[in-house]
């Protein structure tokens, strides 16, 4: 039956000729996406008098060189250990320690005083790595992820690279369709995790790509073929991210006060309304 | 042991009971508390050991039948009360009382020791849920179009010249010059350079290194000033330029893999060992 209509359409603009009303633009969630009223204007005052002031200021301002600690949840399975290296290995200036054990509450204060400015936490269940926690270090906000489909560089790359020797450059970030406050923020915090000056000479690049509420993280190797063309080839581990839960302070459990949670009943009753 | 009790488990080696008052758990003659008349058990209520004794006089009165004696928290003291109260029973109950006195403080004492730690909280997954998510995840996959999006924004970079001076498309450089020329309205320059804009990509590297002297570009300070990073850069843009036009997706096998893309794999390395210490 709807080819039936979908053949008469099209027999009807092919009579009509040039005087056919133009091709009618197919729905798609993200265009019928509800409209959030905290979407981010790009000129809004109160936005940027927000990110002047909030925690991430220092290293916009260049103030600050990020360091990062990335650690695990206890006992590291095989898998979990190499998706740390790797996600080490992308992120410049950062080291992975192991934890035996060690509460979160008590490295906090030490990786204060060792000025480190970000600490993740990969948690791991059944042998594959499935949450991420993301704080920033001197008093900052946390968030906690979900993560998903994560692939190891092994598992990207067909063809093995013949250069092995990876040189840790200071890759660009792409930060893609960060529209709400949240998500703003949220891309801040990422954006907060690479120093600010890209070395280009390396020619790669870090995207976190928000769709619907999951953001995508690829880490690739580009290069230009012409000046309308470029050519990019996925290199780094890449997993998906989703939001569950933004805390203002450091990690804290039980009385840290949450900016946003993810809470099931509410807010996943319609399929066209996306927070981040 | 070999009729019906409704607390037997029978397992391939051995038979279980499953009665509460059992004192060892399994199902024997000795070790059954229906089976004997006289009988005693501790158990743990709380964190606190009580001691359970069962004698023939109350085996009419079924409520009453069981007798309950606190045991002092203190492991040694608690003995000694066991011991107090068994004082005329049978070796095998004593014994195994106080075994089974021995194994539950233990695991109590573990038990407070774990709650000091961080404990692991066990979340359960719903699976509609789940399955829900993975779906949604993958439809916004296909939705997000990554690699386009990526290269869209990698050439909006490159247009708004956020890479500076390091790709030398010069159709770029050109319209910028021809730009800022407008305003100075020099319009014999432009003609040349709509010219030299025609000709080849690899010649017009050339063409721009040798123009040292850039008369006509005055007023681009970006290609003066950077007119010997130009000659330094040069050669990697023109082995970039070279290597761009000949490579598929490859970005780092050598120039003439198009041809023979399998045989010469050795000679691909060498050349591009060398290209990159050149360039660096």
């Amino acid at each position: 039956e709807k080819l039936a209509a979908k053949k008469k359409r099209r027999k009807e603009r092919e009579a009509l000729g040039d005087k056919a009303p133009p091709k009618a633009i197919p729905k798609t969630i993200e265009n019928q996406r509800v409209y959030d009223e905290t979407t981010v204007d790009p000129n809004d005052e109160e936005v940027a008098f927000d990110e002047a002031t909030d925690e991430f200021a220092p290293y916009f301002n260049r103030q600050t060189v990020p360091k990062i600690l990335i650690t695990t949840s206890d006992r590291p399975r095989g898998r979990t250990v190499r998706f740390c290296e790797q996600l080490s290995s992308v992120i410049p200036n950062s080291h992975v320690y192991y934890r035996r054990g060690l509460a979160l509450k008590r490295i906090i204060p030490q990786c204060i005083a060792r000025d480190f400015t970000d600490l993740i936490v990969i948690n791991e269940d059944r042998k594959i790595p499935n949450g991420l926690v993301l704080s920033h270090l001197p008093d900052g906000p946390t968030a906690h992820f979900r993560m998903s489909s994560v692939r190891l560089r092994k598992e990207i790359k067909v063809r093995l690279q013949q250069n092995s020797e990876r040189k840790e450059h200071v890759p660009e970030v792409i930060l893609n369709n960060f529209t709400t406050r949240l998500g703003h923020s949220i891309g801040r915090m990422f954006a907060s995790l690479f120093p600010h000056d890209p070395q280009f000479i390396g020619r790669q690049v870090a995207t976190f790509h928000n769709q619907r509420d999951y953001i995508f993280f690829r880490f690739h190797r580009y290069i230009f073929k012409s000046e309308k063309k470029v050519g990019i080839q996925e290199l780094g581990p890449r997993f998906t991210l989703k939001l569950r839960s933004l805390q203002k302070g450091t990690f804290d459990s039980k009385f840290g006060e949450y900016e946003w949670i993810h809470k099931r009943r509410e807010m996943d009753t319609s399929r066209r309304k996306f927070h981040l | 042991n070999r009729q019906f009790c409704s607390y037997k488990i029978t397992t391939k080696t051995q038979n279980f009971c499953r009665n509460e008052y059992n004192l060892t758990g399994l199902c024997n003659r000795s070790s059954c508390p229906l089976a004997n008349s006289q009988y005693a058990t501790i158990r743990e209520e709380k964190g606190r050991c009580y001691l359970y004794m069962k004698t023939i006089e109350r085996a009419a009165f079924p409520r009453r039948l069981w007798e309950r004696v606190l045991l002092n928290k203190n492991y040694e003291k608690a003995l000694e009360e066991i011991d107090e109260n068994l004082i005329y029973w049978p070796r095998f109950v004593r014994h195994k009382c106080k075994q089974r006195f021995t194994k539950i403080t233990q695991y109590l004492i573990r038990i407070r020791k774990l709650t000091l730690k961080r404990q692991r909280k066990l979340v359960p997954l719903r699976r509609k849920i789940e399955r829900r998510e993975k779906r949604r995840e993958e439809k916004a996959l296909v939705a997000a179009q990554l690699d386009n999006a990526i290269e869209k924004e990698l050439l909006e970079r490159l247009k708004q010249d956020t890479y500076g001076d390091i790709y030398n498309f010069p159709i770029h450089a050109f319209d910028k010059a021809l730009q800022q020329q407008d305003a100075e309205s020099e319009s014999e320059s432009d003609a040349e350079k709509e010219e030299e804009d025609e000709e080849d990509m690899d010649k017009r590297d050339f063409v721009e290194a040798d123009d040292s002297d850039l008369s006509d570009f005055e007023d681009m300070d970006k290609l003066e000033t950077s007119s010997e990073e130009e000659q330094e850069v040069e050669e990697e843009v023109q082995k970039k330029a070279s290597r761009s036009k000949s490579k598929g997706k490859t970005p780092l096998k050598g120039p003439a893999r198009r041809k023979r893309p399998y045989i010469e794999i050795e000679y691909e390395k060498e050349t591009e060992t060398a290209t990159k210490t050149k360039a660096a």
